[in-house]
């Protein structure tokens, strides 16, 4: 499943998406994360199996263009920190 | 007090001809909205009873008198009841249900039961929010968005808009289509912002039914540039209070291209009918 958090405002589409199905519940990209964005929470959209999986923290969701901005690409950077860290690249950002 | 014109019809309902002291499974769900509140009794699965009523400021209470009003007359009580699922905004706030479970997945679960698998694309427009989510045939959701950051496209937006023209919101829907041509959408996405725009328009003399027109087609034109970041994949369906209001769904199905099913039950109760399905899975599970 894909699980989109994030939001469309008038400057653009801020959204990180996490692909479930390739998500496997390992917390790298917690702790690669500068800002504390992700979190490892219990799979509620499929509540009849279960599991643990990556999302972004409820705190962030409605200001994720602002607590991603220090990630952002502007020097050499090749990939951002949470998708380098996701051995089964799981984490897309829309932007 | 004049008129308050955003209040719609609160009501309760049942299935006459279910005799629930026959059924093996009795489940329930209850939907603790923003702006409303449902609980759906479910016995083996069909429906039963529900209830649909606005969510108070308070919500284990909205939860109680919910789930009270769907069972009155019924003779069922609450202790009959074996799994109770919670869902939506207060889902941690009733206080006897076993689980918690998202409103994405219930609506998902619940869309299914109510449109038939066919369905792919379930947009749930909400009292506070608007989800798009697709599901498989089984209900199982595979992709979600939620904008739950402005009121834009909500059904308390709706309500706003309701009170601003002095129509009651169960008929706003109709009386936009009473336009001899259709006009420019407000330009203002945010309700604040449109009903702003709104009041210039009707000081400029435009009629009460072209404000309305103007405001339903910005508000499909809204929700469907949401949809569109998740694609539309066949069958449509649309849930939630807004469902009913049909100068937003003509207007969205024309931008869709793609007419939404219709349901024998009532839209609002998508996400309670859901979380009684998860319940009754739950507890065959726990059977096991």
């Amino acid at each position: 499943m894909l699980a989109n958090y994030g939001y469309k405002d008038g400057s653009g589409d801020y959204f990180i998406t996490i692909d479930t199905g390739k998500c496997d519940g390992c917390g790298d990209c917690i702790s690669a994360c500068p800002n504390g964005v992700l979190e490892i929470v219990e799979n509620e959209f499929d509540p009849l199996e279960g599991g643990q999986i990556a999302a972004v923290s409820e705190e962030h969701r409605k200001k994720i263009k602002y607590s991603c901005a220090p990630c952002k690409p502007t020097s050499g950077r090749e990939k951002l920190p949470c998708i380098s860290a996701c051995e089964p690249n799981a984490i897309t950002h829309s932007w | 007090m004049s008129q308050e014109y955003w209040r719609w019809k609160e009501y309760n309902w049942r299935d006459e001809k279910i005799d629930w002291k026959a059924a093996n499974t009795i489940t329930a769900g209850v939907d603790v909205g923003s702006v409303s509140s449902q609980a759906v009794v479910m016995t083996d699965g069909k429906l039963f009873a529900y209830s649909n009523m606005r969510t108070g400021s308070d919500s284990p209470d909205s939860a109680r008198k919910a789930m009270d009003w769907a069972l009155e007359g019924t003779g069922m009580k609450l202790e009959h009841i074996k799994y109770v699922v919670g869902t939506g905004y207060g889902r941690v706030n009733v206080p006897f249900a076993q689980k918690a479970i998202t409103e994405i997945a219930c609506h998902a679960r619940g869309g299914n039961m109510m449109y038939g698998p066919t369905v792919r694309t379930i947009l749930d427009m909400g009292g506070q929010d608007c989800k798009a989510i697709h599901c498989d045939e089984r209900g199982k959701v595979t992709n979600f968005l939620m904008n739950d950051k402005c009121a834009a496209g909500t059904g308390r937006g709706m309500e706003v808009f309701a009170d601003l023209l002095a129509v009651p919101v169960e008929e706003v829907g109709e009386l936009s289509f009473e336009v001899d041509e259709e006009p420019e959408p407000v330009s203002s996405t945010c309700v604040v912002f449109a009903k702003s725009e709104a009041t210039a328009l009707l000081r400029q003399g435009w009629p009460k039914s072209k404000v309305l027109a103007a405001y339903c087609s910005a508000m499909a034109h809204r929700v469907y540039t949401l949809l569109e970041r998740i694609g539309v994949e066949k069958d449509f369906a649309i849930t939630g209070g807004i469902a009913k209001n049909v100068g937003v769904v003509r207007r969205l199905e024309k931008e869709v291209g793609m007419k939404p099913l219709t349901s024998k039950y009532d839209t609002q109760i998508a996400g309670a009918i859901g979380a009684a399905l998860f319940a009754k899975a739950l507890l065959e599970k726990s059977r096991k």
